[in-house]
C-alpha cells in the first residue's frame, strides 16, 4: 500500500478572513508555533505519506516560506517530497485565466501533476481540520469495504449556526453515503460533519478529473457524489478523536482556547505516541519569565520574554510582555510586544504587532478584538 | 571540488570531562545539555559562523554517539554546505595501524590531510568547553596584523586564580616572551584561553616534528607552544575581553547557567546581533497551570508546569507537578517532577524521574555543593538526597539497601 497526498491551501480561506487577508488558510498560525497545515503535513508524513503536492492559488508566499524545502517535516527528499502547485495559466490562452472556485476545480487545474501520480491511493485534505488522525486506519477500511471513495466524519452535535457553516454526510447503517447535505439553512442536532479527508485509488481521482473535463463538472459535491452515490460504493469513515474545525473567526478563538481550558484535547493533539506534530523550526532562545511575571493557565511558546501578567492565553514565539501589562484570555501571535501597562482582553494580535505603553484593548469571547499583522497600537 | 577557504576551523571534542562525573558517563563534555536547549558545542560551532568561517572540523574520541547525531549535517549552524561546512573526524585506522588521539596536537596532526583539502593560510584551534561568544574574525584580522606565527587568546583573570591557567607574559606590544602552565607566582594575568590561530605552514612543520618525538605529549600547551616560543616564532596575544566560562567543573557548570537570568543577565543568549544557534525539535509549547508559579527562570518548549519554579532553567519536555517546588536547580530534558517534591540548588540529567514528595538538595545557603542526579534513573516517593550527592544508579541501590 501506497498513497500519494494532495493538500487544498485555500479553500475556506473566506471563513476566517481576519487571519487569511495576507495569507493563504494553510498558514493561518495556530496553537503558538504551528500553522494550520502543520497539522494536514503532520498526519500525512506520520503515516508514511511521503509525496504530497499542495495546491495554491494565492497569498501563498507565507505558505512557501513556512515549507521552505520541506525539511522540517522530513520532506525534502530525492524522490517524492513535498511539492508546491501554483496556478499554472497558460500564456496564450485566449479567455481570462480562471481561477479556480471548487474543490473539483482545484483538481481540475493540476491535471497534469495528478496524471504523474504512481502511488496506489490517494488522500486529500484540507488544512482548517485540525487534528492528529492516523490516515492508515482510513485506508485500510477504504480497502476492506472496497469502496471507490471514503470521506471522514465526524458525529457532532450542531448548533444551527454552526450547521450553516458545515456540509454533512448522511449514511446508512453499511457506512455507504445516502445524501449529502452542503450549509443546511435549517438544521440543529446531531450529525455527521465532513472532514473533508477523503481517500480513493489514484486511478478513480484521475478518472474522476477527466469526467470532469469532458462533461465541464464543477463541484465534487454535486457533480460526482451526488450524482454517483446510488451506484458507486462511497463511504463514510468515522473518526472519533479530537478534532477542531475552524469555521469562523469566533471558532479560532474558541478551539485556540481550548487547548488551555481542555487538557484531553491537548494531549490528543500533541502528545500521541509516534505522531508528533511537526512544524518549520526556529532558532529561539528558551522562554523567559521575570521575577515580576506573573503567568497562569497559558500555552506559550520559546523566545518569550515575560515580565507582566499572562491569563487564560497563548502567546507565539519571541512574544514580549512588559512590566505591569496583563494579557488576559487573548492570542498574540509571533513576534508582538505588548507595552508597559498594556491591558488586553479577548484580543488576536497578529504579528508583529505593537501595543504601547498602558493600552486597554478589549473584545467579547463572541467577536475578539483583532489587531492586524504589524499594527503600532 | 573543495574551494580554498582562508582560514579552516578545527574543534577539539574528544574530551571526557571527568569533572562533570555522571553528566558525562554517556555523552562527550561539549555535548553536555546548556542553557535550556543548548549544548556547549553551540557556541564555538554559533562563534564561527557568526566569524564567517564555515569549515569547521570537529575532533570526537570519548562517547561520541551523542555529539555525532547532534551535529548531524551541521543545518542548525548553516554548515550543511556543498564545498565546506562541518566535518565530524573521528578517530581511524590507516594503513600503518590504527591510533587514538594521543593529544591535542596529535588529534590535529592525524588530520592534515582534511586541512590541506582547503589549502589554508590559516588554522583556528578551539576547544569545546566553553561558553563565550567571540568574534574570530577579529583576532583572524589581528594576526594577519602582526606578521605572526601564531596567536593565543587570552583573558585577563584575576591574580589570585592566575595560577589554575596556562600565562601568557608579553612585552607591552603583546608579543609573548614567555608561556607559563598553571605557575606558582604568576607573573602575569593573561590566560590563554585555548584558542589559537596558526599560519598554516608553520603548524604543519611543528606538528610533524612534534609526532617525531618520542618524549613529547602532543599537547599544545605542553609541547608545540613551548617549542615554538623557545625556536623564536613570532607569538602574539590577543586579549579578550567579556563573558567567557569554562564549563569543566559541576559548580561551573551550574554558575554559567545561572548567569543566563535576570532582567540584566551577565551572559544574554537573547542578544540578536550574535545568535547562538542549536538544534530545535518540534515539541509542542510548554504549558503553564492554574497553580504554577514561574519566576526568574527560564522554560523550554514542551514543557508542563504545574508547581512552583524559581530562578531555574528548565529544558524541554520538563514536567512538574502540583505542589513541587524547584529552585535554584538545573533541570534537564523529559525530567518528570512528583507531587509535592522538592529540589534546591541541584542539576538533574535528562530523563530522570523524581517521585513525589522527595527532597532533592538543600538550598544554596546551606553551604553544601550542587546536588547532581544522573540520567534515566528513577527516584521512588519519598526519597531524600542531601546537598552535594553525585546520584548514579549505583547510589540509589546502595541507599535502597540500606
Amino acid at each position: 500500500m501506497s498513497a500519494s497526498g494532495i493538500i487544498f491551501s485555500n479553500i475556506h480561506d473566506h471563513n476566517i478572513p481576519e487571519l487569511t487577508r495576507l495569507r493563504t488558510v494553510a498558514s493561518v498560525p495556530f496553537a503558538c508555533r504551528y500553522r494550520f497545515i502543520d497539522f494536514t503535513l503532520s498526519n500525512m508524513v506520520n503515516s508514511n505519506i511521503f509525496n504530497i503536492s499542495v495546491i495554491t492559488q494565492y497569498n501563498y508566499h507565507s505558505l512557501m516560506d513556512h515549507i521552505g524545502s520541506g525539511k522540517d517535516w522530513d520532506l525534502a527528499r530525492r524522490s517524492g517530497g513535498i511539492k508546491i502547485l501554483p496556478p499554472f495559466i497558460t500564456a496564450y490562452a485566449n479567455s481570462m485565466p480562471s481561477m479556480y472556485q471548487t474543490r473539483l476545480e482545484a483538481l481540475k487545474s493540476v491535471n497534469y501533476s495528478l496524471s504523474r501520480l504512481t502511488d496506489e491511493y490517494v488522500v486529500l485534505s484540507d488544512c482548517d481540520v485540525i487534528c492528529n488522525i492516523d490516515l492508515n486506519d482510513i485506508i485500510a477500511y477504504h480497502q476492506r469495504t472496497d469502496a471507490d471513495m471514503t470521506i471522514a466524519v465526524k458525529t457532532v452535535e450542531l448548533t444551527a449556526e454552526q450547521a450553516k457553516t458545515s456540509v454533512l454526510l448522511t449514511s446508512d447503517d453499511d457506512g455507504r453515503i445516502t445524501d449529502c447535505i452542503a450549509y443546511p439553512m435549517d438544521f440543529e442536532g446531531k450529525a455527521d460533519m465532513n472532514l473533508n479527508i477523503i481517500v480513493m485509488k489514484t486511478k478513480y481521482l484521475q478518472q474522476i478529473v477527466l469526467d470532469a473535463i469532458t462533461h465541464n463538472h464543477t463541484s465534487l459535491t454535486r457533480d460526482v457524489i451526488a450524482r454517483n452515490m446510488g451506484h458507486h460504493n462511497y463511504r463514510v469513515y468515522k473518526y472519533d478523536g479530537y478534532f477542531a474545525c475552524i469555521t469562523s473567526f469566533t471558532e479560532y478563538y474558541k478551539h485556540s482556547l481550548e487547548l488551555i481550558s481542555n487538557p484531553e484535547a491537548r494531549e490528543a493533539l500533541f502528545n500521541v505516541k509516534d505522531r508528533p506534530v511537526y512544524t518549520k523550526v526556529r532558532n529561539s532562545t528558551p522562554a523567559y519569565y521575570s521575577s515580576t511575571s506573573n503567568v497562569k493557565d497559558s500555552f506559550i511558546a520559546d523566545g518569550c520574554v515575560i515580565e507582566g501578567t499572562v491569563e487564560n492565553s497563548i502567546l507565539f514565539r519571541g512574544v514580549k510582555v512588559d512590566r505591569k501589562a496583563t494579557v488576559k484570555n487573548s492570542i498574540i501571535m509571533q513576534d508582538t510586544i505588548i507595552g508597559e501597562g498594556a491591558f488586553l482582553n479577548c484580543v488576536i494580535a497578529d504579528k508583529n504587532s505593537v501595543i504601547t505603553d498602558g493600552k486597554m484593548l478589549s473584545g467579547a469571547e463572541a467577536q475578539p478584538f483583532y489587531v492586524p499583522k504589524g499594527k503600532i497600537i | 571540488m573543495y574551494k580554498k577557504q582562508e582560514c579552516v576551523a578545527m574543534l577539539l571534542a574528544g574530551g571526557q570531562g571527568s569533572r562533570l562525573y555522571t553528566l558525562t558517563e554517556k555523552t562527550a563534555k561539549p555535548a553536555v545539555p546548556f542553557g535550556g536547549k543548548y549544548r556547549i558545542i553551540d557556541f564555538p560551532l554559533s562563534n564561527c559562523v557568526n566569524s564567517g568561517i564555515y569549515t569547521v572540523g570537529v575532533l570526537t574520541q570519548y562517547q561520541p554517539l551523542v555529539l555525532n547525531e547532534y551535529i548531524g549535517s551541521g543545518k542548525p549552524w548553516d554548515l550543511d554546505r556543498a564545498a565546506s561546512g562541518v566535518t565530524v573526524l573521528p578517530p581511524y585506522q590507516g594503513k600503518a595501524g590504527a591510533d587514538w588521539y594521543k593529544g591535542t596536537a596529535n588529534a590535529i596532526y592525524q588530520n592534515l590531510s582534511f586541512i590541506n583539502r582547503y589549502d589554508p593560510d590559516y588554522v583556528l584551534i578551539l576547544s569545546g568547553d566553553h561558553i563565550y561568544k567571540m568574534d574570530y574574525a577579529k583576532m583572524l584580522d589581528a594576526h594577519k596584523a602582526t606578521g605572526a606565527d601564531c596567536t593565543i587568546a587570552v583573558l585577563n583573570v584575576p591574580l589570585e586564580e592566575a595560577s589554575r591557567f596556562g600565562i601568557m607574559n608579553t612585552d607591552d606590544d603583546l608579543k609573548i616572551i614567555e608561556f607559563e602552565e598553571k605557575p606558582k607566582q604568576p607573573k602575569s594575568t593573561k590566560a590563554s584561553m585555548g584558542i589559537y590561530i596558526f599560519n598554516k605552514k608553520i603548524l604543519e612543520k611543528y606538528l610533524i616534528e612534534d609526532e617525531a618525538d618520542p618524549h613529547s605529549a602532543k599537547d599544545f600547551g605542553k609541547n608545540i607552544i613551548p617549542k615554538m616560543l623557545e625556536d623564536g616564532c613570532s607569538m602574539y596575544a590577543f586579549p579578550f575581553s567579556g563573558y567567557w566560562k569554562d564549563v569543566g567543573t559541576i559548580s561551573s557548570l551550574w554558575e554559567a547557567n545561572m548567569d543566563l537570568l535576570g532582567d540584566d543577565p551577565e551572559f544574554d543568549l537573547k542578544d540578536r546581533s550574535w545568535r547562538i544557534y542549536s538544534r530545535n525539535y518540534s515539541d509542542p509549547p510548554h504549558f503553564i497551570g492554574k497553580y504554577a508559579k514561574v519566576t526568574n527562570s527560564q522554560i523550554t518548549e514542551g514543557c508542563n508546569i504545574e508547581g512552583i519554579v524559581e530562578n531555574s532553567i528548565l529544558s524541554s519536555g520538563v514536567t512538574v507537578a502540583r505542589g513541587a517546588y524547584i529552585k535554584d536547580s538545573i533541570i534537564m530534558k523529559n525530567v518528570t517532577v512528583g507531587e509535592g517534591a522538592t529540589i534546591n540548588y541541584s542539576i538533574v540529567d535528562s530523563d530522570t524521574t523524581i517521585g513525589a514528595g522527595c527532597v532533592v538538595g538543600r538550598t544554596k545557603n546551606a553551604g553544601d555543593d550542587v546536588t547532581v542526579v544522573g540520567s534515566d534513573l528513577e527516584l521512588k516517593p519519598g526519597i531524600d538526597i542531601p546537598g552535594g550527592e553525585m546520584v548514579s544508579a549505583e547510589w540509589l541501590a546502595d541507599h535502597e539497601q540500606k
